[in-house]
């Protein structure tokens, strides 16, 4: 892979699309498994923004979930306020769902960041029921959030082409800013905090940025899972759920972009397939299955599936080669 | 002008006097040493000077500049650099990685450049890969720079961490202990690398070191310190033969 442009990687990226549409198209993905499908790719995208966050920069947040909800709760309002529908309008108001969260991720990370990791972890577990307790109670402010009850109404507008675009755009972005000297410099916080000052990088702005980048990307997940299943709760936006992403990233290997993705894919269809598998009695023991499989695995490989190693088209260029 | 101007420096932790009133001029190309015995404050004096530490007392300037105001990053980008004693690489990356990390400061894409790796980003890319492989090749790491920094052997990872200090582009090098765990065959290619670097980058050097030979033999003046204060100053002759140099490092009863 001597200076290929990155560009040609995004052919077999397109074949794959055409692949999966096809066989929509021709009913061998019904539905159902066409939804679970789409929400596999949305848990890739926001756990690809923790990858940032905790994967590479090495932040502990706890808060994922409520930038999730952030940015569906803010692009369902918005697209239920302007009344009208269309693919333009629809990933305008994502981009809008998903700058909140990043915006409210700078505010909520101005004063905690300068401080080590640990505290941005209590500091965004807070922020997380704040946000769960705000999301039950803002329907007396705005009628239409439906508090406690729920939002309901929202238009389907979230479709397998928008999903794996989005998909493919927030693994190039990531890609690109972490083999750059700016991805070096979140990295070396990671590594060492002290040794990245010392060696002139600003921490705070280089904490900062990945933080509200990684919630940014959890703010556009959001967005599409709002208009995937046309209703929100705040129950699923609740601080445990801040734990999924979580244990994706570990499962994957912390900073591994293919890990996270394929530990995202994998996590959401093994949660379905075990609804599918199980007989209705037992169904609610795939929440024991689930973590003694997580047990099991960090046994066996405690680095992650991945361990920091990225499929071909993911790596930087080899030096060797450059 | 002095490059490097200390005035009454203190620092405290709680009761304890860890450096109390150091003062300490090192003038432009000159290469000093700081000695004492352990726990006599010279860690911390660097740490103070690289703005890891915030002094109790005194002031720091650089070029005139003060010190005190600025951040630990600043304080690098101003032009001073350092490594550490107990080593603080960037493990898990590569050699290449951890020297093009310090490279930092000299970049000039900005994150949407790099986001579209646009041809300044690439070419900016190229440039500073091919920095990092010369100073690599000065340190006789080149064919190291795939691997990962903490499989390294020791030697290495002194040698490394010099060469990612020189990375940021300093005028004035801090080192710590650059000769701690070598033997004397590999502390002598040290002082002499010491010395080349210093005249190839012209550089201002200040250098800790318990190893004798190190001070002795490439140091123009040395400070000792001991309790946190400065004991005595001059060349490595005089100070080799100070009563209280002697005193601070074999005891008061041999003297």
């Amino acid at each position: 892979m001597k200076n290929r442009p990155w560009v040609l990687y995004l052919f077999p990226a397109f074949l794959l699309y055409l692949a999966i549409q096809g066989l929509i198209r021709y009913e061998v993905i019904n539905p159902y498994w066409q939804q679970v499908a789409e929400y596999s790719l949305i848990v890739s995208i926001s756990s690809l923004g923790l990858n940032i966050i905790y994967g590479y920069t090495g932040q502990f947040s706890l808060g994922h979930a409520a930038f999730f909800g952030i940015g569906a709760y803010s692009s369902a309002l918005l697209i239920k306020a302007l009344e009208i529908e269309g693919p333009v309008i629809f990933i305008l108001c994502l981009f809008a769902g998903a700058i909140l969260a990043g915006l409210v991720a700078f505010l909520v990370g101005l004063p905690i960041l300068r401080l080590r990791s640990d505290y941005l972890g209590i500091a965004t577990l807070g922020f997380g029921i704040m946000v769960k307790v705000a999301l039950d109670n803002l329907d007396r402010l705005i009628p239409m959030m439906g508090g406690s009850r729920g939002m309901s109404g929202i238009p389907k507008l979230t479709t397998f082409t928008i999903t794996y675009l989005f998909t493919i755009l927030a693994i190039v972005v990531l890609r690109n800013f972490i083999y750059s000297s700016h991805g070096r410099a979140c990295i070396s916080i990671r590594e060492d905090e002290i040794a990245a000052q010392t060696m002139g990088i600003n921490t705070t702005k280089y904490k900062t940025i990945a933080f509200v980048m990684g919630c940014f990307y959890a703010g556009l997940a959001g967005g599409l899972y709002a208009h995937l299943y046309v209703f929100l709760h705040p129950s699923n936006f609740d601080f445990l759920k801040s734990f999924d992403p979580l244990l994706i990233v570990v499962l994957g290997g912390l900073g591994s972009m293919s890990g996270t993705i394929m530990a995202a894919i994998g996590w959401t269809f093994l949660l379905e397939g075990l609804r599918v598998i199980l007989p209705p009695q037992i169904l609610d023991w795939r929440m024991v299955i689930v973590p003694v499989l997580l047990i099991i695995v960090m046994l066996l490989r405690p680095q992650g599936l991945f361990g920091g190693s990225e499929f071909a088209f993911l790596k930087s260029k080899r030096v060797s080669e450059g | 002008m002095a490059l490097l101007e200390i005035q009454g420096l203190c620092k405290y932790f709680d009761g304890l006097k860890a450096v109390s009133n150091f003062s300490f001029l090192l003038n432009q190309g000159e290469l000093a040493g700081l000695i004492g015995p352990n726990g006599a404050g010279k860690t911390t004096v660097f740490n103070l000077i690289t703005g890891l530490y915030e002094p109790s007392a005194g002031a720091i300037r650089f070029h005139g500049e003060d010190l005190l105001q600025l951040k630990a990053y600043q304080i690098t980008q101003c032009g001073i650099a350092r490594t550490f004693q107990n080593i603080r690489l960037f493990n898990d990356l590569s050699v290449l990685d951890n020297v093009r990390i310090a490279f930092h400061g000299h970049v000039t894409y900005g994150m949407v450049g790099a986001t579209l790796r646009s041809p300044s980003f690439l070419k900016r890319e190229r440039e500073l890969t091919e920095k990092a492989r010369e100073l690599l090749k000065i340190f006789n790491l080149p064919n190291r720079q795939d691997e990962v920094a903490k499989g390294l052997p020791y030697g290495e990872q002194r040698r490394l961490e010099v060469a990612r200090a020189l990375a940021a582009n300093p005028k004035l090098l801090l080192l710590d202990e650059p000769a701690a765990g070598m033997n004397p065959s590999e502390v002598r290619q040290l002082m002499e690398l010491i010395s080349w670097v210093k005249a190839q980058f012209n550089l201002t050097i200040l250098l800790i070191e318990h190893q004798m030979p190190v001070v002795m033999g490439c140091c123009e003046r040395v400070t000792v310190m001991d309790f946190g204060e400065i004991i005595a100053e001059g060349t490595p002759k005089e100070i080799q033969n100070d009563p209280r140099v002697i005193e601070a490092y074999l005891g008061k009863e041999i003297v």
